[in-house]
């Protein structure tokens, strides 16, 4: 015990030891940025959003970098807690003196920085959190957000609910911030696109503690004729088991949130629901060349196939070359410039950061979701560009508070 | 009518599921006491092990359940190895030890899992011949929560035989009863304690197990089921397994027909009932009131005032802190002034834990309070930053002084879960409240005020409330409030006998302690800028529990050595991969080589390298 102990010390001082003298060999003409994320948290996540942005990243810098200069990417994990977080981009501002702030996965983590960024004056990209208020009520002008936000999403499915015949909705999501506003937002889309619709019955299992039978009864109970709904990752799966098996799903449309991201239809396999309209990312079948060839790139970087997180992480690098590129200079103030209506190149398309909201463009797929040799997939999909669900520039400025 | 009924099977499918887990945390706490944090990380080894093995064995009936008892199996080994390699060494310590080491074991177990199996979520086979539903009075119930509904009066009636009707369970009541007597009477406890950890952990490794028809394995599934068995534990009475059983159907019925009438309180609605209990039947329904003589405490030595070097060095620290913006770089200030926020909130679960003798598993309540209370009073009522500073407290003081007024009823763990019940209320209420808290988005721009904004000035504020706050702590331990507070702790009877209202005394500490460590929140919000329910959640309650542990229980400097030591080493490890499993290594090693935390140790070590100076025992 007392060897095994010693030895165990021996190893941990070793390691701090290494990663030590890891940080102190810095290259000097790198130009560094920090990014923050919840990789011990949710790991099914963001495993595959790091994998994207460390393969963009070795492609940048295998091409020479931007300006000469290689970008370098400090990486830390805030274990989904806020107040990490915080700490975390002191660090990364203070004494490692980075560029720009970028990453986040969770909606409250995400706000925390953002706050901080106006704080501290720093450029902060937000690549994963889908919070409406991130660019719209809490925004400010050091914060720019890449994925189409709850809003953009909740409308994509509104606009197509409203083709369906359905007229008594019940809507299903986790009782937290992205739960309540995806469905405050869909309700008010589908209910302008359709004003003889009603909903009869909400349900707001506890995020990941559903008990998935009792709300399926719930939800069947009510009789409507479709579903609206926002669970995802494990709470998905034991709503679609529980459903099906009680036949809630049997003869009423499901309409769903993200779940056609690989990320959280991929688990289910041949008991992903069928002919379920959903948002996500059928990476599989997009034919456009620059999609397919970071497909390969992926495939053969990592040896397993790419995630909605894998799109996120390389167009976040992407995103950052080009702001980097296009800058006068690495100071706040020029990174700033250069965001204003920033447009990149990406596999799926140009891509701009609006200068009225300092929202993306980038889109999702809309389709329905079905189940091909076994394997679930999207079909009858659609690209829905993010800039067609969002209000006009005019608009959205006056949804952000004056600065 | 069908409705009903089909509601009410889908609530005892979810029983069946809750009882096997908390019947076996129950079995464990009611013999070794050990309040098992790591029985929720046993019930997802169990779900992850049955998704291996069901790939491996043939398909079919056979196949299904024998890899559902083959996984509980594995599970019980390995909870037995950890009893015996780990565990049986804290018999000794305090209880609170034990809390910390299987905490510890969360870590280690999460990072393991992780990589064995990955991050992705897992979704195993439905259990062959019962994949599909019945109509019963035209409702469709699942078969397979039909058999759940089975299975769990059929361990219930199992696990009565065993304690019941075999020589093994006699022993293990004879035990729980009375340990000393059993020694004496010449039965090797060491092998029985081994033993009822192996039947606890097979039981959550087959509640684990059981579940992989019925949702997707995990690494969320640890954490999820602990708290609702908690409560369940709780409710039915520690040590009672027909207590579990009963309580479980409670909580499973309470779900179903909840979400029906109540869907978005569904959150509190357990804790609410579990606070109700405790109030009402301390000892749960089923269970027995606590003997005493089952803490085991360490002998204390009396406190004493510090002598004059001790003061000097206290000076010449407090002014090398107030010092360190003049030399140290940006970010050491940051990373400081955590650590000084940490000391405070540990000193004062320690002044709670240490001298009061009350253990809390929800502190983090009171430290999210004040929180919320700057916070708020500088959003919402637009107050300077000084009065918000000063007010945010007072909403930890008024939390502290009604949960408080129930707690010190108890004693013990009863008395800890009653205050775990309070943090989860309070929690629930701040997630869901968002008119006024924001809710999970929390509340930003909480910043200091101009003058304040620096880094310097944020430390140098820090510093002034931690420092005062901190006096002021230690000023209560040495004086009479102090003296009385420790005579109740180490003999109830007898301060009772010479005119001293324990009752009020653990009160009063309790709100001190409470009020605090809502200061300790109050300058938190302001130097993150924000705040957010985690911040109140059970893993920062059990954070400050992990500080106090590793600085020392009875230590007055204990809290400030653990909170220095846990904030600095969790910074510097984070940035390695799997850095949980490092962290938990860490903590074990720690409370296994001196389980009188850094503050004992250095003591020894004291006593060691000056070997004339007389130490008392």
């Amino acid at each position: 015990m007392i060897l095994l102990r010693t030895g165990l010390g021996a190893v941990c001082a070793l390691a701090l030891l290494f990663t030590s003298l890891l940080a102190s060999e810095l290259r000097a003409d790198t130009i560094k940025v920090g990014e923050i994320n919840s990789y011990t948290r949710l790991p099914a996540f963001t495993e595959p959003y790091k994998k994207g942005w460390q393969l963009a990243l070795e492609e940048i810098n295998a091409a020479g970098g931007v300006k000469g200069s290689e970008i370098e990417v400090i990486s830390r994990d805030d274990a989904g807690e806020p107040g990490t977080a915080i700490r975390i981009a002191e660090e990364m501002v203070t004494r490692d003196e980075v560029v720009l702030l970028w990453g986040t996965f969770f909606s409250h983590v995400g706000l925390a920085v953002t706050d901080f960024a106006k704080q501290r004056q720093e450029l902060f990209i937000a690549t994963e959190p889908l919070s409406d208020a991130l660019v719209w009520s809490k925004g400010n002008r050091y914060t720019y957000r890449l994925r189409p936000s709850t809003h953009m999403q909740a409308a994509m499915l509104a606009e197509a609910a409203a083709k369906l015949p359905a007229k008594r909705w019940a809507t299903v999501a986790p009782n937290y911030a992205y739960g309540t506003d995806a469905v405050a937002r869909f309700k008010e889309a589908l209910t302008e696109l359709r004003p003889d619709v009603v909903f009869v019955e909400e349900q707001w299992p506890p995020l990941f503690k559903i008990d998935a039978g009792a709300t399926a009864r719930a939800l069947e109970a009510a009789d409507p004729d479709a579903i609206y709904n926002v669970t995802f990752g494990g709470d998905l799966a034991k709503f679609v088991r529980e459903g099906s098996l009680r036949g809630l799903f049997e003869g009423r449309e499901v309409v769903s949130l993200l779940s056609g991201e690989p990320e959280y239809l991929d688990p289910l396999g041949a008991e992903a629901p069928e002919g379920w309209i959903v948002t996500g990312y059928p990476w599989y079948a997009i034919e456009d060349p620059a999609h397919q060839a970071f497909v390969e790139a992926y495939e053969e970087r990592w040896d397993e196939t790419p995630k909605n997180g894998s799109l996120v992480g390389y167009n976040s690098m992407l995103a950052i070359a080009a702001v980097l590129e296009q800058a006068e200079s690495l100071e706040t103030e020029d990174l700033l410039a250069a965001m204003e209506d920033l447009t990149f190149d990406s596999p799926i398309g140009e891509i701009t950061f609006r200068a009225s909201d300092h929202q993306s463009t980038m889109g999702a797929w809309v389709g329905r979701t079905a189940v091909v040799d076994g394997e679930p997939k999207m079909i009858d999909w659609r690209y829905a560009p993010g800039g067609d669900y969002l209000p006009s520039p005019e608009e959205a400025m006056k949804l952000r508070p004056a600065e | 009518m069908g409705f009903f009924i089909a509601q009410l099977l889908t609530g005892l499918a979810s029983a069946s599921s809750l009882f096997l887990v908390a019947a076996g945390l129950s079995i464990i706490f009611g013999v070794t006491r050990i309040v098992n944090f790591a029985h929720g990380s046993f019930f997802m080894l169990g779900a992850y092990l049955a998704y291996s093995i069901v790939g491996l064995l043939p398909l079919g009936v056979l196949g299904f359940w024998g890899a559902v008892l083959l996984a509980a199996l594995i599970v019980g080994l390995i909870g037995a190895l950890i009893e015996f390699a780990l565990l049986s060494r804290l018999y000794r310590a305090p209880q609170l030890f034990q809390l910390v080491a299987t905490f510890a074991l969360v870590l280690i177990i999460q990072d393991v899992a992780l990589w064995i199996w990955g991050a992705e979520d897992l979704v195993g086979p439905r259990a062959p011949g019962l994949d599909g539903a019945v109509r019963i009075l035209g409702e469709a119930i699942p078969e397979y929560d039909l058999a759940l509904i089975v299975i769990g009066p059929l361990v219930l009636f199992a696990t009565w035989l065993l304690f019941y009707r075999s020589r093994w369970g006699v022993l293990v009541r004879a035990a729980t009863e009375d340990r000393e007597m059993l020694a004496a009477l010449g039965v090797n406890q060491r092998w029985l304690f081994t033993s009822v950890f192996f039947v606890g952990s097979f039981l959550a490794g087959l509640g684990g197990a059981l579940q992989l028809p019925r949702e997707s394995v995990s690494l969320l599934m640890d954490l999820n089921v602990i708290a609702e068995a908690f409560v369940v534990v709780v409710i039915g009475g520690m040590g009672s397994v027909p207590g579990a059983y009963l309580a479980a159907v409670l909580i499973g019925e309470l779900n179903a027909f909840g979400v029906l009438w109540l869907p978005e309180i569904t959150l509190v609605l357990p804790f609410l009932v579990m606070a109700a209990v405790l109030i009402a039947r301390p000892w749960g329904l089923l269970g027995k009131p606590e003997r005493g003589g089952h803490e085991t405490l360490l002998a204390e030595r009396p406190l004493s005032l510090p002598g004059p070097a001790l003061k000097a060095a206290l000076l010449a620290g407090l002014l090398l802190l107030a010092a360190l913006p003049l030399f140290a770089e940006s970010f050491t200030l940051v990373l400081m002034t955590d650590v000084m926020i940490a000391a405070l909130f540990a000193a004062s679960l320690q002044f709670m834990m240490g001298l009061g003798g009350m253990t809390s598993f929800g502190h983090a309540a009171y430290f999210g309070l004040g929180a919320y209370g700057a916070a708020l009073l500088a959003t919402k009522a637009a107050l300077p930053m000084v009065p918000a500073l000063l007010g945010g407290p007072f909403l930890a003081l008024a939390g502290a002084a009604l949960f408080g007024w129930f707690c010190v009823r108890l004693t013990g763990v009863y008395l800890a879960m009653l205050t775990l019940a309070a943090a989860q209320i309070v929690w629930s209420l701040v997630f869901q409240w968002r008119e006024v808290t924001g809710g999970d988005d929390g509340i930003l721009g909480v910043w200091p005020a101009d003058w304040a904004a620096s880094r310097e000035a944020v430390y140098w504020l820090t510093l002034l409330i931690a420092a005062g706050g901190i006096a002021l702590l230690w000023r209560f331990a040495h004086a009479p409030f102090g003296y009385l507070l420790r005579a109740g702790r180490d003999s109830p009877q007898r301060a009772g006998a010479i005119g001293i209202d324990v009752k009020r005394q653990q009160w009063f500490a309790f709100i001190a302690a409470g009020t605090f460590a809502g200061m300790a929140g109050a300058i938190f919000a302001f130097s993150k800028g924000s705040i957010f329910p985690d911040e109140l959640a059970i893993p920062r309650s059990v954070d400050g529990l992990v500080m106090v542990l590793l600085g020392g229980l009875h230590s007055l400097f204990g809290p400030l050595l653990g909170a220095g030591a846990f904030v600095l080493l969790e910074d510097w490890i984070s940035r390695l991969d799997y850095w949980r499993l490092i962290l938990g290594v860490v903590i074990l090693v720690i409370v296994t080589a001196a389980p009188d935390g850094i503050a004992g140790g250095l003591r020894r070590l004291w006593a060691l390298l000056a070997p004339r100076r007389e130490v008392r025992p």
